[in-house]
């Protein structure tokens, strides 16, 4: 729920910007419209940039097809403006996908690279298509119906659009689509053990900011009344992009201030227009170097709150039973023959498990044992070369995202969680495929996102009472201390209220009193019928709460069984345990 | 018409490939792509008619001076974007770094030189058509860069030490090779690769700021196909882009020539994300 706190500074600068017609300058009620659609555009890239991650450079792009939409529809006679715009959206939307599916192949610099080069490519269609678009002599742009054809007019159209497309990217961000795409920009690999389809997720987004870079486009006609391709540089594809790293990635607020302080940066110093470009890239890379934040990190009060300096994490395994309670007659997780090598290394070579519900079981080896590939296979990272993973008779599917479904959670090694968002928020990320509301419904916020909200928030605060972490809920994860980290990953596992967990080390790093408390946790959640694969070298931890071990020994199993003929096996205790 | 393809299709490759090495040795010594790699080769053509048309220096002075100066900016890549963001966290923001500088080169030389396309000197007299110095230099350019990089990467302990590092860093650091100067030495290498391309290529692509993204795009694309790092993919993939760029030239015309490079490029990544020559990483997880 947004507090009426956090919807201040809107108000204030959406206050701000409907009072500019009563100063009665022209010129300044033109770049306040030029700041509103330029706004509508940057707030749908945010989701893009800021929120996934993804270095869309060449966004320009899509502003340039919704104008020559808009234009042509218009110019033609074949449609009214308003549906004209909307025609440009529908489009805009299919050239956001064209360029997004790139993202899915591509990284960083690649995809970077290709929406330059899809920028490069609209232009010059622009430029040849001269039948159409007129070339480089040019087309009008739309003039709205009255009374949105005076500038005032088209100046409150504009800023209404610029109010909904905050609300609506606002409403996504604090959604659970929202923690889904910061969750795939910081942790893709624990996004999307978390069931989180990178597919799915980038191409609506992508459609989403596509729409809106159009629309805005053809408002950007409107507002040029002519368009040439010269009006589409490069420069103003900076200018979104650096308005949202200015702005700071994962907030609305910030970009917004980013895009409004661009637009009129350069109007209240004149002789440094032709240096503008110069200037913000400049800016660019102070931002990059000196403060990745952002504005948006220098409004963020949690950063400078004072945390309690001895806190204790004190996990309360009683209350698991109000979480987990499941059947323990259920079908369990069998490895069978599991075989995979990487080139001539033989990670896993012919493994054998089974994972029943209710039980704790331990796997334990040196390192290069293959423990954690283990964990790997089942979580659908690797497809294993040979042999299967099966929960009953039922094979797995292929893909780590369809794990979380499946009631299969897991923690990590070193532990993945997202820095600038809270605790809360990232445990509440665990639970992103519980989630009912469609993504159009969470952009309008309809009851069913807030329904989806309230369980999600709920069911995290339970767990994070579990682990013992509620009176941290609301800092920021990367203010937390490893161990604490620790049990926030433990958390996060549980939102799904697993049939399996697979934990990875959990207790490296951990005080032995924190390993004690740890232990009672994971006994509880196994006794509450979850099944429990730990991959611990602690052996202490491991004779003290599984009930059956498995040791593995260069992707074999050494030995099976409960903890005290584990002890006693001669083999495990020269090779691994010592003694 | 096939002579004409032939000949303008490998000076131009030759300068794409050029640019593509450009981007390799930059990577090789600090795993970073840099967005200045074509911005320095636009910058090459601009210093050499700056220098020997505008400035009147004798041709191998300004030669000198070009290559010199684009060194420099290598080597204020390496110090202003590359550095800074090798030593916090988030190491992909070179992305952003190395952007806003190439923006910020860009955007001084539209200003401080011109944004019309100026015309740069000639530097050997004489030759018809395809022996016209506009394309022969930039394939000799190209030989002597492939041909001196491989002798020193092979035979020299300097080169030695660049493959060390470009293979494993880490390791590099621990047995005490001096990883930071070899950087430097490697993006100021870099530079002067880039300026050489822009100055053999000045009299084809004349001194433009227009070149900048351009050579950044096209030289990029023979990285990309060749694989990362690949010095032979990038050669034969550069100038494979040059004949493509200049068949389609005359079988298509005009901007469908770009149309198809991009959908060339897009159509092949999409399907083998290394590049045609690199072997697929193992997933980390």
């Amino acid at each position: 729920m947004r507090s009426r706190l956090t919807a201040l500074p809107y108000a204030l600068i959406f206050a701000a910007a409907a009072a500019v017609p009563l100063v009665r300058d022209d010129y300044l009620v033109l770049i306040a419209t030029r700041a509103a659609v330029y706004w509508v555009l940057v707030s749908g890239l945010n989701l893009v940039v800021g929120f996934a991650g993804q270095l869309a450079i060449g966004w320009v792009s899509l502003l340039t097809i919704g104008a020559y939409t808009t234009s042509i529809m218009v110019a033609r006679g074949w449609l009214g403006a308003l549906p004209a715009l909307g025609v440009a959206g529908v489009a805009g939307a299919l050239g956001g996908v064209l360029v997004g599916l790139s993202a899915l192949r591509l990284r960083t610099f690649y995809f970077a690279m290709t929406t330059l080069g899809f920028a490069t490519i609209v232009t010059q269609v622009a430029l040849a298509w001269t039948g159409v678009t007129g070339g480089g002599i040019g087309i009008a742009g739309p003039t709205l119906p009255a009374p949105l054809d005076t500038q005032t007019g088209f100046y409150f159209f504009c800023l209404a659009l610029a109010a909904l497309c905050t609300w609506m990217t606002l409403n996504i961000a604090e959604s659970r689509f929202g923690r889904a795409l910061v969750g795939l920009r910081d942790v893709e690999v624990a996004a999307e053990a978390m069931g989180i389809s990178k597919t799915h997720l980038l191409v609506t987004v992508f459609l989403f900011s596509g729409a809106l870079a159009a629309v805005a486009g053809g408002l950007f006609a409107t507002l040029q009344s002519y368009i040439t391709p010269d009006a589409f540089t490069f420069d103003l594809s900076v200018l979104f992009f650096i308005a949202i790293l200015i702005g700071g990635r994962g907030s609305v607020l910030g970009p917004l201030f980013g895009a409004i302080l661009l637009t009129i940066l350069p109007e209240f110093a004149a002789p440094l227009v032709a240096w503008s470009t110069f200037l913000y890239a400049a800016l660019l890379l102070v931002i990059v170097i000196a403060l990745p934040g952002g504005i948006a990190d220098l409004l963020d009060q949690r950063r400078r709150r004072e945390l309690p300096k001895d806190r204790l994490v004190v996990p309360r395994p009683d209350l698991v039973p109000s979480l987990i309670m499941r059947q323990l007659e259920r079908p369990a997780m069998i490895l069978s023959g599991v075989r995979l090598s990487f080139g001539g290394v033989h990670a896993i070579d012919g493994l054998d498990l089974v994972l029943r519900p209710g039980e704790v079981h331990g796997l334990i080896g040196p390192n290069g044992s293959g423990k954690t590939t283990t964990l790997n296979v089942i979580s659908g990272f690797y497809a294993p070369q040979n042999g299967a993973v099966r929960i009953g008779d039922i094979p797995l599917p292929s893909g780590a995202q369809t794990r979380a479904s499946l009631g299969i959670a897991r923690t990590f090694q070193t532990p993945r969680a997202i820095g600038d968002a809270s605790v809360l928020e990232n445990v509440m990320i665990g639970g992103t495929i519980e989630g009912r509301a469609s993504f159009a419904e969470c952009m309008l916020a309809l009851p069913r996102h807030r329904r989806d909200e309230a369980a999600l928030r709920m069911q995290a605060e339970r767990c994070l009472r579990i682990v013992g972490l509620e009176a941290l809920a609301d800092e920021r994860a990367d203010r937390l201390q490893h161990s604490e980290l620790r049990f926030t990953e433990i958390a996060r596992a549980l939102m799904l209220c697993p049939a399996f967990l697979l934990l990875d080390e959990p207790a490296a790093g951990l005080s032995a009193d924190e390993i004690t408390r740890l232990g009672a946790l994971i006994k509880a959640v196994g006794v509450a019928g979850c099944g429990v694969l730990l991959v611990e070298h602690h052996a202490d931890l491991i004779f003290d709460i599984c009930d059956r071990v498995t040791v593995l020994n260069l992707g074999r199993e050494l030995a099976a069984g409960t903890p005290s003929e584990i002890r006693a096996h001669r083999e495990v205790v020269s090779a691994y345990l010592g003694g | 018409m096939l002579s004409s393809i032939l000949s303008t299709g490998f000076a131009v490759g030759a300068i794409y490939a050029l640019i593509a090495v450009t981007y390799n040795v930059m990577f090789s010594a600090s795993r970073v792509m840099s967005f200045t790699a074509g911005q320095i080769g636009m910058l090459g053509g601009v210093f050499g008619a700056w220098f020997i048309l505008r400035l009147h220096l004798p041709i191998v002075a300004g030669f000198a001076l070009t290559l010199l100066a684009c060194a420099g900016i290598g080597v204020l890549t390496e110090i202003v974007a590359v550095r800074p963001v090798m030593a916090g966290l988030e190491k992909h923001l070179y992305v952003l770094s190395t952007l806003a500088l190439a923006l910020m080169m860009q955007q001084f030389t539209a200003i401080e030189w011109s944004t019309e396309p100026q015309p740069f000197p000639r530097i050997v007299g004489g030759g018809f058509w395809a022996l016209d110095q506009k394309f022969w230099l930039p394939m000799v350019a190209c030989a002597v860069v492939i041909l001196g990089l491989e002798l020193v990467y092979r035979r020299t302990l300097v080169g030695r030490a660049f493959l060390a590092i470009a293979e494993d860093n880490y390791a590099a650091r621990a047995l005490g090779l001096p990883e930071r100067n070899l950087r430097i030495a490697s993006f100021a290498l870099a530079g002067a690769i880039a300026g050489l391309a822009g100055f053999a290529g000045g009299q084809l692509l004349l001194a433009s700021i227009a070149n900048g993204p351009m050579l950044n795009f096209y030289g990029f694309v023979p990285v990309a196909l060749g694989g990362l790092g690949n010095n032979r993919g990038a050669i034969a993939g550069g100038l494979l882009l040059g004949l493509f760029q200049q068949a389609a030239n005359f079988l298509l015309g005009g901007v469908l020539v770009s149309v198809a490079v991009f959908v060339a490029f897009i159509v092949v990544l999409m399907a083998a994300p290394q590049g045609l020559f690199g072997a697929p990483p193992i997933r980390r997880v």
